[in-house]
Parts: C-alpha cells; sequence; structure tokens
C-alpha cells in the first residue's frame, strides 16, 4: 500500500500490443514509450490492401493485450483474422471519431494522411493504453501532449509551406487514390489512373484522360508511390513529356533506418518531396511519342 | 460522335494505345496457330495449367534480381518448362495420364509461388508488378512480346507437317520415325514461351483467355487446321482492338475488356458460327426432319 507506483509499473511486464500497420504502430510506439512492445501485422514498405496473415499473425493477435486497428475498411481481413485466433481483448479503431470522407462508393481509409486526423488517432490510442494499463496512465498522457504538438508543429508548417504553391501549381498525379484527405486538408488535387485500392485495373480512358492533362500542364507533378507498380506512372511521364517527381510514402512506412521510417517523416518527407515537385517545372527533355 | 473518333483517333493520340494494339496484334498472330494446335491436340486445359507454373519462377526472381523483365520472364520459362517436362516424363514412365499428372505439378507450383509471394513479406504490389498491364507495356516488353511471336511462327512453319500429323494420328509419326516426341517438346517450348509474353503484357489469365478462346471460337466457323488458325488469328486480333478501344471509350480495364470481347466472339460463334454451332444443328435438324 505505501509502496510508490513507479515500482508497480516497473516490476509489470510491457503491454504487449499489435497494430495492423506500420503507421499505426509508430503512433503507438510514440504514445506507449518503453511501457509498450507493438508490433505491426503488415510491416514497412508493404500492401495492407493486399495483405494476407499468417498464423504466426493469429498467434501475435491472440497473445496480445491491445489491438489497433484503423478501420474504416482499411484492413478487410482483420475481422477474420481476430475471430480465428480467438483473441478477446480490446480493439481499438484509430480513427474512431474523424469524419470519414468517400471515395467513389466506399470510405475512403486513408485518413492518416491528414495531420489534423492523425492527432484523433494519438488520442484513441492515448485512451486505450490508458484504459489497458490505468497504472502508467499519466506517462502516457505526457508522452501524448509531447507527440501531439509535434504533430500540431508539422502541421503549421505543412500549411506554411504549402500555401506558398500559386493556385495553378495544385494538381498531382499519382498511382493510387491515397492521398484524398491530404488533399482536402491542405488544398491540393489528386488524380490517378486507378481510384482506391491497389488492385483494380486502370482503364485507357481514365490513362487517357491523365495523359490529356499532363500535356496541357495542368497537372504539376508526377509521383511515384512505395507500394506501386512504377510502370504505369513511368508510362504516363513518357507520354505526356514530363519527368517523375519522386516518391511519395502513402499507406506504409519505409523501412527502418531510411526517410520515411516514422510517422512524422513520412509526413515530412512527402511534403517536402510534393513542394518540391510542383515548384520547379518539370523538366520536358523527353518529347511525347 | 464520328468514326474517326471512335476508331481511330485513340490510337493516334496515345502512344500507350497504340503499344497496347500492337503488343495485342503480336500476340494474337501467335496465339491464333498456338492455340488452334493446343485445340487439335486436347490441351486445351494444359495451357490454363502451365501458365500457373509460370508464378514461381517469376516470383523467384523478382526476389532475387528485383524487377528486372528479362529475369522474370526467364525465371517464368524455366519454372513452367520444369513443370512441363515433368510432366510429360511422367506420363511417359508410368501409367498416369498427362492431364493429371499436368494437374498436379501445376497445383504444386502454385503452391510454390504463393508461397514465394508471401516470403517476401507481401511487400509492394507483387501481383501487379508480375503480371503487366496492357496499358504500361514499355519498349523491353513489346520487343519481347514481338520476338515471341515471330520466333513462334517461324518455328511453327518449320515444324508444320509433323505437328498436325502427329495431332491427328501419333502412331504414324512413331512408325516412320523417331520426330513425335520432339515435336511435343518443340510445341511445349512454344507454347511456354508465348505464355510468357502474354503474361508480361497481360497477366497470365488473360494470357490464356487470348490463347484458347479465339481457337476456340475458330472451330464453328473453319475446317482446315490452316483456316482454323487464320480465323483464330483474326479473332484475337479482333477482340485486342475492340477491347482495347471499349475501355477507352467505356471507362473499363482493359485485360478484362479484352477477354470479354473473346468471349463474346466464342459465345456468338457457338450460337451462330457456320458449322456446328447451335443454329447450323437446328437448322439441319429441321431440314432432315421434313424430309
Amino acid at each position: 500500500m505505501l509502496a510508490p507506483a513507479s515500482v508497480a509499473h516497473a516490476a509489470s511486464p510491457p503491454l504487449r500490443v499489435v497494430a495492423s500497420f506500420s503507421v499505426l504502430a509508430d503512433m503507438v510506439r510514440e504514445v506507449g514509450g518503453a511501457s509498450v512492445e507493438v508490433t505491426s501485422l503488415v510491416g514497412p514498405n508493404a500492401d495492407a490492401h493486399l495483405f494476407s496473415p499468417t498464423p504466426a499473425d493469429a498467434r501475435r493477435v491472440a497473445g496480445a493485450d491491445l489491438v489497433v486497428i484503423n478501420g474504416l475498411h482499411f484492413e478487410g481481413w482483420i475481422e477474420r483474422l481476430i475471430r480465428a485466433s480467438g483473441y478477446a481483448g480490446p480493439v481499438v479503431v484509430a480513427s474512431q471519431g474523424i469524419t470519414p470522407r468517400l471515395a467513389g462508393l466506399a470510405l475512403d481509409p486513408h485518413a492518416w494522411q491528414s495531420l489534423a486526423h492523425a492527432k484523433r488517432y494519438v488520442e484513441n490510442i492515448r485512451a486505450a493504453l490508458g484504459a489497458a494499463a490505468p497504472l502508467q496512465r499519466q506517462v502516457f498522457d505526457a508522452r501524448a501532449a509531447d507527440y501531439l504538438q509535434r504533430i500540431a508543429a508539422l502541421e503549421l508548417d505543412t500549411i506554411a509551406r504549402i500555401g506558398q504553391l500559386p493556385a495553378q501549381r495544385r494538381r498531382v498525379i499519382t498511382a493510387h487514390d491515397a492521398f484524398g484527405y491530404f488533399a482536402a486538408a491542405y488544398g491540393l488535387e489528386f488524380v490517378a489512373p486507378r481510384a482506391g485500392s491497389t488492385d483494380n485495373e486502370p482503364s485507357a480512358e481514365a490513362l487517357a484522360r491523365l495523359i490529356r492533362e499532363a500535356r496541357a500542364k495542368r497537372a504539376g507533378a508526377l509521383l511515384l508511390e512505395n507500394t506501386g507498380d512504377p510502370r504505369l506512372i513511368e508510362r504516363i511521364a513518357r507520354e505526356a513529356g514530363i519527368g517523375v517527381g519522386g516518391a511519395l510514402y502513402s499507406d506504409a512506412l519505409s523501412p527502418p533506418g531510411t526517410v520515411a521510417d516514422t510517422y512524422l517523416r513520412m509526413f515530412a518527407h512527402n511534403v517536402r518531396t510534393l513542394v518540391e515537385a510542383l515548384s520547379t517545372l518539370q523538366p520536358s527533355s523527353k518529347e511525347a511519342q | 460522335m464520328t468514326l474517326y473518333a471512335l476508331l481511330v483517333q485513340p490510337f493516334v493520340e496515345f502512344g500507350f494505345m497504340r503499344r497496347a494494339l500492337v503488343a495485342t496484334l503480336a500476340l494474337g498472330l501467335s496465339c491464333g496457330p498456338m492455340g488452334t494446335l493446343l485445340v487439335l491436340r486436347r490441351m486445351s486445359l494444359a495451357g490454363d495449367a502451365i501458365a500457373h507454373a509460370l508464378l514461381p519462377g517469376a516470383a523467384l526472381a523478382f526476389v532475387a534480381f528485383g524487377f528486372s523483365l528479362w529475369a522474370m520472364s526467364l525465371g517464368g520459362f524455366l519454372a513452367a518448362m520444369l513443370v512441363a517436362g515433368l510432366a510429360g516424363l511422367v506420363a511417359r514412365l508410368t501409367p498416369q495420364r498427362e492431364d493429371a499428372s499436368f494437374a498436379a505439378f501445376y497445383m504444386i507450383a502454385l503452391a510454390a509461388g504463393v508461397m514465394i509471394v508471401s516470403l517476401r513479406g507481401s511487400s509492394v504490389d507483387l501481383m501487379h508488378v508480375l503480371f503487366g498491364s496492357i496499358l504500361a507495356v514499355d519498349d523491353a516488353s513489346l520487343l519481347l512480346v514481338a520476338g515471341i511471336a515471330s520466333v513462334s511462327l517461324l518455328v511453327l512453319a518449320a515444324i508444320y507437317r509433323p505437328l498436325v500429323v502427329e495431332c491427328f494420328d501419333p502412331g504414324f509419326l512413331r512408325s516412320v520415325g523417331r520426330t513425335g516426341p520432339w515435336m511435343h517438346g518443340i510445341f511445349l517450348v512454344l507454347l511456354v514461351l508465348n505464355l510468357v509474353g502474354g503474361f508480361q503484357a497481360l497477366g497470365t489469365l488473360m494470357a490464356v483467355g487470348l490463347l484458347m478462346l479465339p481457337a476456340a471460337a475458330a472451330r464453328f466457323w473453319a475446317s482446315e487446321v490452316w483456316s482454323l488458325a487464320a480465323v483464330a488469328s483474326l479473332f484475337a486480333l479482333l477482340s485486342g482492338a475492340c477491347g482495347l478501344l471499349l475501355s477507352y471509350h467505356a471507362n473499363l480495364p482493359s485485360g478484362p475488356a479484352i477477354v470479354l470481347w473473346a468471349g463474346g466472339m466464342y459465345t456468338a460463334s457457338l450460337l451462330v458460327g457456320r458449322r456446328d454451332s447451335l443454329l447450323a444443328r437446328w437448322l439441319a435438324h429441321r431440314w432432315h426432319g421434313s424430309v
């Protein structure tokens, strides 16, 4: 009874948290610090749309104290995995409480591409960690407050940097439509040959439309993503006679030690890449063929 | 919309449409005779099995060498040849029939392919990397497809006679010489080559579609081997061009659009074709009935 609280948690084992993909795992790590042990089901540079779980994944879920998912139908496989693993603990939906946008007829799950929504994610994770390990609530609260401050700082920086771009240079072509929230939050426009999920095959009409726009210089930049097939974007680049401006990270972080290995570094990298590609004139050295 | 805007303008305006058209034309030219011979040799389903056997080889090459067209094509070719060779060997050395051994080895190859893909950690969009899109055909894929079509047609022309004889009477060739197994082997190599070309441009499923559907449809129009092959090639070319235009004007995915056109031609041939179609049979039946 007289033992200080800190002794109690020093002795308690770390909270085992399973996150569905790398962005969430990073957020949990930021909020939880040393008192949580996080694993991500879908690893860096991997595509959560196309993930297929293994028995080892089911075992990890079964042994978890807390499962964190994005929701908005991003991880179509997660419900079956949780049911199959026999896990009965809490499941946190990190996107709970945001106003989802629609991509076509379906919900757009890529809400972490807006820093305002990321704050909501962090709040949800903080509350869930606190509920799972009440003794360490103060630690989580302090870490979350610090993290939220850093997110807010990046948000201000992002708004300022993108705000400098002229109104006619705000259109970007990417491989799949994962930046809807980003576009809405910071006033850019993204167009893609295949809509939403990566497993749709593009149509000739959509590709033709993008090439026309790129030729007319209405699209300012052409960017790759870390989880997609580069050939389609390269085709558009050659045909419209513009260069490819670099790679964005949409649905996954990059491996540890590289440019986009945390959520904040990923976001800052994307903003940097976008602003750079949109503010320099595209080289039109290659003739349209 | 003018006829020019409907049929010509997409190809004039966009290089990717021209490339896709040339790729399907090259594929169609060699798929006609190849598909016809497959049907004659009762190997329609073996084509599908071999197409799936490409997967582990291409996946292994991707894991080892990254995204390289040549490595992946060679890997796919070797894996499919291994499956075809083993299946043929089992059929020759044991009483098991070739279709059963094909099915067995094809399932093994498919499972190995899925395993290798997942060992890579379901990273990137491997299915899209492995199975190209007809809209993103680059110079290397185009050269590969055109080269394979040329080689196939030349080799087929050289071995046409023994190959056709073997389709109808394997015993005859065996009695006059020892070329029978060789013909079968060369034919299998060509088949695998065509599937490698098709899978680079269209994806495995679509490659088999362009191989089998036009050949199956041609059967309702022609009767000699050469005319069957010509009609099949014509149908393949038409499906390629019409499928691309449909994908362009109606905003539909191009691979399925091309194969569905081929499927539509098959269904139409089945219903109203000149020879043995349902309509022809019904007319013949009524004719005989009334006499």
